[in-house]
């Protein structure tokens, strides 16, 4: 029953979306920039909640995944679909190759995951964090290099395919599936693995496999987000998938609660409009020691997730959103 | 061959201030077994410390000048990272070690971006003034300057001193009682409490000399610049065997030096990816590290 009526969710959420979509063009260009935000960061923080919640290894790599998904999928839309099927916006054609390339993005995208999880496989904690970090410098320094894509200064004119259908429909999907994986009776593994990983693999449960597991489909959506932040902005740059933006989806899923699938898609939601909020508010001007002091608010966001981070920990390390605390995981 | 000289040279001079830098993670994990991610970070204020003693040496380089900024500069980062313990680490002592972790990132960024608020250290780079007379030393054809001579003498200077602070007094005994066991030598009647300060304290005022050397051989200071060497040193900790004090430094020169050969090379612009290939090689091949030893996890 439960089973039927999520596949039903998820099929109202694209029937929504498609309409949506529809009246797209008549709504404020800005306000769909954000709510498509919105939903790219959705997809992020619950497949990052896949590998740091569920399965318990903290990744800081996120953006690097996201980055080979965006770069793949725009290298393929910009350089070969104008071979193959002309340049042709807004036709079928145009659409079903946009989806095919960002399926591309997302496969070649799981493949670094891949190649992170393997080496993942020995190390845990604090290890793991610094291995997924570098991974993520590692690929923003080859994209930096890699002068077909543009190297340093960027890839642009991307085409802009990405719609309100495409970004609700797969954060929909991306939900469905990561949520239907971990209640699975396969899944239960993952959280077998973070709860206590010896004991896991008494049980008969192979830690190695599900963190790689987790890493590849963490990974694979991921680099679906990428795909459609590239053909929403239509320009892409290295420096846009530094450890900053792997920083911002941490902060969301511990905001959410590790492992708390509702709570960090509301956490998504709030903190991807906190720098659209934080823009509006006025500047203030004080002075201090004979100097004048601007306080822009915009300037202090990464202050204020460092604060968040923190608080949390020392607060509420369940997440803001969480009400029945989490068991102690044993060292 | 005057050319490897050099280069040898420059990589000794990149790596003792990794290992400078490398010794404080790696006694931070001894005592607690986590990472400290702020540690970068208080590499920078050392160097900002530097930079805002300067006047009190007259505006002129000197060596009793340079002592006196170097040896201030690391009295208040070990004052700044025993209250970044005591603030954000020690009310986590018991919980999960992800959460402190997080919250070491947490601290990090703070440091780093509150640091490049205006009202702070500001965002634009600043110039590190010269702290000694610079001086080129030509040998046997190849040209150093004299500040790398004085990076690798001061080095050294702080690892026979931390040595025998660790070996030969009994806040070094203590040191090693917690890291062999924590329970075993609070019953010893160690205070754990002090230790662990001490131990943020002694690795932090290592960091603030690193900082030092780093800006007289790199004068141009952000709050920004702790990130990249904070992880290339810790990379040197994992390098030598987290928790080895020699392995620390023995890491520390190898990468220093592994990263300038790069630099050398056509393929410089990889120079900051190669100390974290550098990483996941030692972690899939030897994950204990040059120096350090197996633990196998117990239930």
């Amino acid at each position: 029953m439960k089973a039927a009526r999520s596949k039903l969710i998820v099929l109202a959420a694209l029937a929504v979306s498609l309409g949506v979509s529809l009246i797209s063009p008549h709504l404020d260009p800005y306000f769909l920039d954000v709510v498509l935000g919105i939903g790219i960061n959705i997809i992020l923080a619950v497949s990052l909640n896949l590998i740091n919640g569920h399965t318990g290894q903290f990744s800081l790599g996120h953006a690097g995944f996201m980055a080979v998904g965006a770069y793949l999928s725009a290298a393929l839309t910009s350089f070969l679909a104008p071979k193959l099927i002309g340049a042709m916006p807004g036709t079928a054609t145009a659409q079903a190759f946009f989806f095919a390339a960002l399926l591309a993005g997302g496969l070649g995208a799981a493949l670094a995951g891949l190649l992170v999880g393997i080496p993942s496989l020995r190390l845990r904690g604090d290890y793991l964090a610094i291995v997924t970090l570098g991974f993520g410098e590692i690929i923003r320094v080859i994209l930096q290099n890699m002068e077909s894509v543009g190297g340093a200064s960027g890839l642009h004119n991307i085409p802009q395919h990405t719609s309100f259908f495409w970004t609700f429909g797969l954060a929909a999907i991306a939900v469905y599936v990561i949520v239907s994986l971990v209640n699975s009776t396969y899944g239960r593994g993952f959280i077998a693995v973070r709860d206590d990983e010896v004991a896991a693999a008494a049980m008969g449960i192979n830690p190695t496999r599900y963190k790689v597991t987790a890493f590849v489909i963490g990974a694979f959506w991921a680099g679906i987000a990428g795909g459609l932040y590239a053909h929403l902005k239509s320009s892409l740059n290295p420096t846009g998938f530094d450890f900053m933006r792997s920083i911002e989806i941490v902060v969301i899923v511990i905001l959410g609660g590790m492992g708390n699938t509702t709570g960090v898609i509301i956490a998504a939601v709030l903190l991807t409009l906190l720098p659209v909020g934080l823009r509006e508010l006025p500047t203030l001007t004080f002075s201090l020691a004979g100097k004048q002091i601007d306080l822009v608010w915009k300037e202090l966001q990464m202050v204020i997730y460092a604060l968040f981070i923190i608080a949390m920990m020392l607060l509420r390390p369940q997440g803001l959103f969480t009400w029945t605390p989490r068991k102690k995981t044993h060292e | 061959m005057t050319e490897a000289l050099q280069q040898l040279v420059n990589g000794l001079a990149l790596g003792s201030i990794y290992a400078l830098i490398a010794l404080g993670y790696t006694m931070v994990y001894g005592v607690l077994r986590f990472i400290n991610f702020a540690h970068g970070d208080v590499f920078m204020l050392g160097a900002f410390a530097g930079l805002f003693l300067y006047p009190l040496t007259g505006r002129q380089p000197s060596i009793g000048g340079a002592v006196l900024v170097l040896v201030l500069a690391m009295a208040i980062c070990a004052a700044i990272g025993i209250l970044i313990e005591r603030l954000a680490y020690r009310p986590l002592r018991e919980r999960p070690r992800l959460n402190v972790l997080i919250t070491a990132i947490g601290v990090s960024l703070l440091i780093e971006y509150g640091g490049q608020h205006q009202a702070m250290l500001g965002k634009d780079p600043r110039t590190f003034p010269d702290l000694l007379p610079v001086a080129k030393l030509s040998i046997g054809g190849a040209v150093f300057s004299s500040h790398e001579l004085v990076v690798l003498g001061l080095t050294l200077l702080l690892l026979i001193a931390l040595r025998f602070v660790v070996l030969k007094t009994r806040m070094g005994m203590a040191m090693r009682a917690v890291s062999f066991n924590p329970q075993a030598a609070a019953l010893m009647g160690v205070n754990i409490n002090v230790v662990i300060s001490f131990t943020f304290g002694l690795g932090s005022a290592l960091a603030a000399a690193g900082g030092i050397l780093y800006a007289m051989n790199y004068p141009s200071i952000e709050p920004l610049m702790g990130v990249m060497p904070g992880l290339k040193a810790f990379v040197a900790a994992v390098l030598g065997g987290i928790g080895s004090l020699p392995g620390a430094a023995l890491g520390g020169l190898v990468l220093g030096i592994i990263e300038t050969l790069i630099k050398a090379t056509r393929w410089s612009n990889y120079a900051d990816a190669v100390a974290f290939a550098v990483l996941i090689l030692i972690l899939l091949f030897r994950p204990s590290g040059l120096l350090g030893k197996t633990e196998i996890e117990k239930v």
